[in-house]
């Protein structure tokens, strides 16, 4: 670790009597809580100085690795470049320091903007109306799936329970469907890729609410059928949800409502750069084609002349449609307005070249490593692409070695063991932002790694030996759970 | 093509076509069907320098009006430390994505390892996720919760003193799951223990949800409530404002099976609602049925102390169709926010700023009531936010004159109710002042 002298859990920095911070002199007089009311004993959190604070998390940090560090190719999850100006207006006081509950007409300057970012995102997908209260992809697909129960619960059409996932969706489509009530079906895809439309015709009829898709899918490959499928599942009743989660690689060249889909969620922090943050917060605005609006959660802006409104049932609910809330106010407003920034910055004459400069990067990969790692479909693939592990099948070296060796060298690991369809899947995404030379590098690193398996594969078993740690034993992790600092105390006593 | 943020010049971009085979750009989209082709311009503006963004964002952010702010709903101004956006700000924290590759992402393992901690130790339950997007959801992930642990019980109550809107949260989330709501009442803006009482015997309820401090601001009592609920086979939730727990009798010694909250009032700005943090805590039995994702200790193969994401057969991701929650990423970042904040603020500054928040109020409290304008709305204790009677005239007009001298005086809960908070960040001289106005 990188920062022994420090220790590693704050907790075990912690003095009893240090303190990191002062208040002002309480001018208010004692009001002590009633005693059947307190708590018995003290929360245990630390008691640490100021410094020492600085320096655990600083140090910390360094255990770390972001987009800032380097290249990032973790397939599906879009880790482009995140400008530092959005960050900037995020903080800028005029919005950070706003209450939800001020009323609108001492929040114009914020409901402006929300409206903006709305209208931006209807004309790059192609669909009537948005909501940008969903806080992340994930929940964003639970809404988009609650419009389309919401919508044939208005039509009397209540048989619809079923919802069409292909085998190689993300985990979250079939889980979202779960979550909504749904039956989720799975459709096969071909040799090829791509969803087997012949499979997709014996799973139509009138009990399909709707079918999900990502296009480009999880293999990176372009859904070319798509015209037809959004017929298909239309002719039947069905509405077409589009996932999100692979959408820049479309930016200038195709839009979802193009296609024929009814609602999608947009991953803010994928294709529009909000930063990842860990793990969050993300942001997942969910769009509906004309005629769906009336199904959007609460609450939603509008514009009424030049001024900008709160409104709570947006356009009026379908009599036995749900009011839908996703949580208690804008979603995660400051995402929201960094992505808002990054639109406004490129403008429309850049955001037009994203998905083409992704997709050259992602295919130039592909062509120089095809020779040594195994490419199931051949082809041109869109912002991504999926290897099945090392072309060699017997250097007994598995996809989990090359992440761990990509460690070492100073890169982020691909997306490994996903998606399912392959058993060694090694999933990249290099997104538009990385240049020939970075790209160049990886290269090169990459066809080392396949050379090390066939010659110097303990190496390989042995990585990551230039990280903070080394390989991390997962199986005692989860056969023995130790999720706190208590509990690890109490373990060794 | 040349732009700041794409690092190809036209000779890489032909030579990069030429390993790939293929003439233009455009070819790269060969197989796309021409009718769903996008072949003209984005209906958008035009790009924009920094400096033009920073006056157009600087202009929008005029029509904002700052105000000094004494409302609360679930949104509080506390103070944040300096350091806490400082060191949150690092790219090597907010650039990084979910810590699946743990050999590099132990900076996020542990701030996780460490939120979890606290959450446990303010919450008094011994096991916490790493984050859920914010106390809304969180609660309506527990009532979801209870139901699956529930066996056939399919009922949640919610008390009539949760605040309506996490209320409208765990309706949507419940909708379509075959989960009954049924809402308990209060008394004197109290959650009614007899009416629970008699809920809980008509059988199948899977939990019962209470928060504290309540909508109203009440801090509610609820001893016995848990046994109550347990006897019936159901579990306890309890939301509570993160902030509160310094001194309140915490979910764990209340006897509760699930505690969640948001945690905005940990030292996050307000940020017109978000994003802020939700955690949920648990008791052991429950840890299985957990949503969201868990970090736990471990070892590496070099024998040190590592940290890595754990229980994973509980998400998503693996579950798939068989999932009961469909959270992904939650809010790690915002997470990190508040791991920093309780480490700088520690055990003795929470119970200060609560303590302090507590005092603003009740001295708020007495001068409002000693006007002789406002009459109390219950007979409660509160915390730092509560509920009064304007009978001095017209509460809109009383909340408008508050904003024309850059006030934002509280929510209005009724035609003549008001409900005002107070932080440790609000001085003496602000607090007369908010007094003069509404007393004048």
């Amino acid at each position: 670790m990188n920062n022994k002298l420090y220790g590693n859990l704050i907790f075990e920095l912690s003095r009893p009597g240090c303190r990191g911070f002062h208040l002002p002199n309480n001018p208010f007089g004692k009001h002590p809580i009633a005693n059947e009311l307190k708590r018995g004993s003290d929360a245990q959190l630390p008691e640490c100085d100021e410094v020492t604070v600085v320096r655990h998390y600083t140090n910390h940090s360094g255990n770390n690795f972001g987009v800032d560090n380097g290249f990032y190719p973790l397939g599906s999850c879009t880790m482009k470049y995140n400008p530092v100006i959005n960050e900037e207006v995020a903080a800028m006081p005029a919005f950070a320091n706003l209450h939800p509950a001020q009323p609108a007409d001492t929040c114009q300057g914020a409901l402006a903007a929300l409206y903006g970012l709305q209208k931006a995102l209807s004309e790059i997908s192609g669909l009537h109306e948005f909501t940008l209260n969903p806080f992340a992809g994930a929940q964003g697909e639970l809404t988009g799936l609650m419009i389309i129960r919401a919508y044939h619960q208005a039509n009397n059409d209540t048989k619809r329970t079923k919802v069409i996932v292909p085998d190689s969706a993300h985990g979250t489509n079939p889980a979202s469907a779960a979550v909504c009530g749904l039956d989720v079906v799975e459709v096969k895809s071909t040799p090829e890729g791509t969803v087997d439309t012949e499979h997709l015709k014996q799973l139509l009829g009138d009990d399909v609410a709707a079918m999900m898709m990502t296009n480009p899918n999880t293999l990176g490959l372009f859904e070319k059928d798509i015209p037809a499928i959004t017929k298909m599942v239309h002719d039947c009743g069905g509405l077409m949800y589009y996932d999100g989660a692979n959408l820049n690689p479309l930016l200038g060249e195709c839009r979802p409502g193009d296609m024929g889909f009814d609602v999608m969620h947009i991953n803010l922090h994928k294709t529009f750069s909000t930063p990842h943050g860990g793990g969050g917060p993300g942001a997942g605005p969910v769009g509906v084609r004309k005629g769906l609006e009336q199904f959007l959660p609460s609450p939603h802006v509008v514009r009424k002349g030049e001024r900008y409104e709160i409104v709570e049932n947006p356009f009026g609910f379908a009599p036995d449609a749900p009011t839908m809330n996703l949580g208690t106010f804008f979603g995660n407003f400051a995402v929201l307005m960094r992505a808002y920034t990054y639109i406004l910055t490129l403008g429309k004459e850049n955001l037009k070249n994203v998905g083409k400069l992704a997709t050259l990067n992602a295919n130039y990969i592909k062509e120089a490593l095809k020779d040594v790692y195994d490419l199931p479909i051949e082809g041109l693939c869109k912002h991504e692409f999926v290897f099945d592990g090392l072309k060699n099948k017997d250097t007994g070296i598995r996809t989990m070695d090359v992440a761990k060796a990509l460690l070492d060298y100073g890169y982020h690991a691909p997306t490994i063991y996903f998606p399912l369809l392959f058993h060694e899947a090694m999933m990249i995404e290099p997104t538009e932002a990385e240049s020939k030379a970075t790209i160049d590098g990886f290269i090169e690193v990459m066809r080392l790694i396949a050379n090390d398996a066939e010659h110097n594969p303990q190496r390989l078993k042995d990585a990551p030996l230039n990280t903070p740690v080394g390989r991390v034993d997962d199986v005692l992790a989860a056969k023995h759970p130790i999720t706190t600092y208590k509990q690890s105390i109490d373990e060794q006593v | 093509m040349q732009y700041k943020f794409f690092p190809h010049t036209e000779e890489d971009i032909k030579l990069m076509l030429d390993k790939i085979g293929v003439p233009s750009l455009d070819a790269l989209f060969a197989e796309v069907p021409e009718e769903i082709r996008f072949r003209r311009d984005y209906d958008l503006p035009s790009a924009k320098s920094e400096i033009e963004i920073r006056n157009l964002f600087g202009n929008l952010g005029k029509q904002n009006k700052q105000l000094t702010v004494f409302a609360g709903g679930g949104v509080y101004d506390h103070y944040t430390p300096s350091i806490v956006p400082y060191i949150v700000s690092r790219s090597e924290f907010l650039t990084s994505y979910t810590p699946y590759q743990a050999e590099i992402s132990q900076g996020t393992l542990h701030y996780i390892f460490e939120f979890q901690s606290m959450m446990a130790e303010l919450t008094g339950l011994p096991i916490a996720n790493a984050s859920m997007y914010d106390g809304s959801t969180a609660t309506a992930e527990a009532a979801i919760m209870a139901v699956a642990s529930g066996k056939k019980a399919n009922k949640v109550l919610v008390s009539e003193t949760v605040d309506d809107k996490i209320l409208a949260v765990i309706r949507t989330y419940t909708h379509f799951q075959n989960v009954q709501i049924e809402v308990v009442p209060a008394e004197d803006g109290a959650t009614s223990r007899t009416a629970m009482q008699e809920k809980l015997q008509q059988g199948g309820v899977a939990g019962m949800i209470v928060q504290q401090p309540n909508k109203y601001g009440i801090i509610e009592n609820y001893d016995g409530f848990a046994d109550d609920c347990h006897q019936q086979k159901a579990l306890f939730v309890m939301n509570s404002v993160a902030a509160d727990l310094a001194l309140l009798k915490s979910p764990g010694e209340l006897g509760a099976d699930i505690a969640v909250g948001d945690g905005q009032s940990l030292g996050l700005p307000m940020q017109f609602g978000g994003p802020s943090v939700g955690y949920l805590c648990c008791t052991e039995k429950l840890m299985r049925k957990m949503p969201g994702r868990i970090v736990g200790q471990t070892k590496d193969n070099r024998g040190q102390r590592a940290f890595v994401l754990t229980l994973q057969a509980r998400e998503q991701h693996i579950r798939r169709e068989k999932a009961t929650s469909n959270i992904c990423s939650n809010q790690s970042l915002m997470a990190l926010w508040v791991t920093i904040y309780l480490s700088v603020m520690g055990k003795e500054g929470l119970k200060e700023a609560a303590q302090m928040s507590v005092d603003g109020a009740h001295y708020l409290y007495e001068k409002l009531i000693h006007s002789g304008k406002f009459k109390p709305a219950f007979n409660q204790p509160f915390f730092n936010e509560f509920c009064v009677k304007y009978v001095g005239g017209n509460l809109d007009q009383l909340q408008q004159r508050l904003l024309d001298n850059g006030i934002l005086g509280g929510i209005k809960m009724a035609d003549d109710m008001l409900m005002l908070a107070v932080t440790e960040k609000r001085t003496k001289e602000e607090v007369d002042l908010l007094v003069s106005l509404v007393t004048q």
